[in-house]
């Protein structure tokens, strides 16, 4: 039993300051990180325990997340701040094109042990620009490695392990989690890049999900609890590489699944993931899967816009519903 | 003629000039005899901006390179066997065939990497001149870039951040007139590039970049001042391309004429005649290091076309440094 409950900004810090006080080649690069210890206070403490440690930029993004590469390329490990996961879009070709292939492209001369790091999600109003689930594009691309999980039990121990990998990782946290509590244990674990984790045993049908859209199955799982449907919940809190023995263990049990996630439908993950499991385990199938995602517009401002767009606990009970093919 | 250079020095940056000839005109004969594959960038006429500026670099500093970047590959000390069997798509070469001409690199030299972005190094440069300031070394950085880099964005982000961190980079556009196929009077807000450096409070200087002495100078003068603390400096070497962007290119933004003309001013020819003048490059020396690097590119060409291909399963190494086998688990591949 863990008598001690983090929030995911704590976790989060706790992780970073383990990190830094047993490597000395971790440091933080990143915008508005040292006045305010980060957007989110996720940074809280860092800069006075690591003077010189945890650098501000100038608002330069291409540069910051090409500088981290320069860097990770030349003896450090970087831990890249990018702000908000939406302004990954201007640093396309230091992330894509030359973190991504450079130890391929090179033969493998090289490690790259970089970490860049940044709050997705939408749900706040915060419109087109800040509000981007992004996280297929990184998926799509050969040589990164792709993080997004949401209890501060994974977020910490997949911190710590991403900043000791020695491959790029893309480490995406929704902007709505920060806050939320959950037990992360006293002494140290890490969690290995990869592994994704059952957050809730069921026997009807099982939810494949990751980031904030974990919670809203949880949730939506009490619900239909009871109604009698008995969901299970697995969380894949690593996106590449993707732990398909656990996807696989779990639709061969139910039989039925789900894939849900918040960022736009069309061309997500839950494409990737749904192809797979018809072309690998179509008999193991006793329905079609079904996808849950945002609609395919730009994040809109107004908030009941942007709930209309957005999925949440009741996209994964109409799912739910669509594939028992019952209204509840 | 500077007078403070010894002469092996000077008869070092006349080898290292003919060297970079010498391999690049290898490349173009066997580009035309189609045993090249993709696409090939020709440095030939630029050789003293790699020659002079890596002649003040040590061995443990870092160079980031371009889509045209033999020449800085090879001044700064790889292998021209491995560089050429890379080219030739040979597994013995630099990335055993995953790169080619375009992305060379030799992190045991410090070359990290050719780019096929134009300004991809800028960045990359800034980022290894901050682990320089973060490690406590005085290691220096050089980012190459061309007069058509200059316009792009990252440019100022990586000049702006090198400038206010006091990184020890140097920013060295080797200005060869043509960004591609558009000429720099077009494409450029100003007339010399060094100007931008006063817009990041950094020393820009404008060097005859057919002059491999002038350009070291310059360069002695910027990694002084880098591996000092003092910051970076924009160097800018003014020269020309004399192949076309690409080889193939029908180079119909220029005329015959301007390339002639250009062709006078020869790098190589040009401290040739200066050693000359001194006494310092007898017949006899001569004709040996032209001998000497004529059989160097010989031997290279021979061992990348006696080297096997990779197979073709090869393709999937070479990802990911970590577990490979479960990184590639959620693959399909």
């Amino acid at each position: 039993m863990i008598d001690r409950e983090l929030t995911n900004t704590e976790a989060m810090a706790e992780a970073l300051r383990e990190e830094m006080t047993r490597d000395p080649s971790v440091f933080i690069v990143g915008e508005d990180l040292v006045a305010h210890g980060g957007i989110f206070g996720q940074f809280k403490g860092l800069p006075e325990a690591f003077p010189g440690r945890v650098i501000d930029t100038p608002i330069s993004e291409t540069c910051i997340a090409g500088a981290g590469l320069g860097a990770a390329l030349t003896g450090m490990r970087p831990f890249v701040d990018l702000h908000f996961a939406d302004f990954t879009t201007t640093a396309m070709d230091e992330i894509a094109n030359q973190a991504a292939k450079i130890r391929y492209m090179f033969g493998g001369q090289v490690k790259v042990p970089l970490v860049i790091w940044a709050p997705d999600g939408a749900g706040l109003s915060a419109a087109a620009h800040h509000s981007q689930s992004l996280e297929a594009w990184f998926v799509h691309t050969p040589g990164l490695k792709v993080v997004s999980p949401c209890l501060p039990y994974d977020v910490k121990g997949l911190i710590k392990t991403a900043i000791r990998d020695d491959d790029p990782v893309v480490f995406f946290m929704h902007k709505r989690i920060f806050g939320r509590k959950g037990p992360v244990p006293e002494q140290e674990y890490l969690i290995p890049l990869g592994q994704a984790d059952l957050k809730r045993e069921g026997s009807d049908l099982t939810v494949i999900t990751y980031s904030i859209m974990v919670l809203h199955a949880l949730e939506a799982a009490q619900q239909l609890s009871r109604d009698g449907i008995s969901l299970e919940v697995l969380d894949l809190r690593t996106l590449w590489p993707l732990d398909w023995e656990a996807i696989q263990r779990s639709v061969s049990k139910t039989h039925r699944v789900v894939v849900a996630h918040e960022a736009c439908l069309t061309a997500g993950l839950g494409a990737e993931i749904a192809a797979r499991i018809q072309e690998e385990l179509f008999d193991e199938l006793d329905a079609p899967v079904v996808r849950v995602g945002a609609k395919r517009v730009p994040h809109p401002f107004s908030p009941p816009l942007e709930k209309f767009v957005i999925p949440g606990p009741h996209s994964i009970i109409e799912a739910v519903s669509k594939l028992l093919g019952k209204q509840i | 003629m500077r007078s403070s250079l010894k002469a092996e020095e000077m008869i070092g940056l006349y080898r290292t000039m003919c060297r970079i000839r010498a391999f690049e005109t290898k490349v173009q004969e066997l580009f035309a005899a189609n045993m090249i594959p993709g696409f090939v960038h020709l440095s030939i006429g630029e050789e003293a901006v790699a020659a002079g500026v890596s002649s003040v670099l040590r061995h443990d500093d870092f160079i980031t390179s371009t889509h045209r970047g033999h020449g800085h590959v090879l001044a700064k000390g790889a292998e021209p066997r491995r560089m050429m069997a890379e080219l030739f798509g040979k597994r013995t070469g630099y990335c055993k065939g995953k790169g080619g001409s375009m992305h060379i690199a030799d992190f045991g030299v410090g070359v990290l990497g050719a780019n096929g972005v134009v300004a991809g190094g800028f960045p990359i440069a800034v980022g290894a001149g901050l682990s320089c300031k973060l490690r406590g070394t005085d290691q220096v950085v050089v980012c190459y870039f061309g007069d058509g880099a200059s316009n792009r964005g990252p440019v100022h982000e990586a000049m702006n951040m090198a400038s206010i961190w006091k990184l020890p980079v140097l920013f060295v556009c080797e200005n060869n007139q043509y960004a591609s196929t558009t000429a720099m009077s077009y494409s450029t807000s100003v007339e010399r590039i060094a100007v931008r450096a006063s817009g990041y409070s950094m020393p820009g200087v404008t060097v005859d970049g057919n002059d491999v002495l002038a350009v070291r100078d310059a360069a002695a003068q910027a990694a002084d001042r880098a591996r000092r603390g003092e910051g970076p400096t924009l160097l800018e070497a003014m020269t020309y391309r004399w192949q076309g962007h690409f080889e193939g290119d029908p180079q119909r933004y220029r005329t015959k004429e301007e390339v002639e003309e250009a062709k006078v001013r020869d790098p190589i020819l040009k401290l040739a005649a200066a050693l000359r003048k001194k006494k310092l490059l007898p017949k006899e020396l001569e004709d040996k290091i032209q001998n000497e690097v004529q059989l160097e590119m010989e031997e290279a060409v021979r061992f990348a076309q006696e080297s096997p291909y990779p197979e073709p399963e090869e393709a999937l190494e070479d990802l990911y440094a970590g577990d490979v086998a479960q990184a590639a688990k959620g693959g399909l591949a």
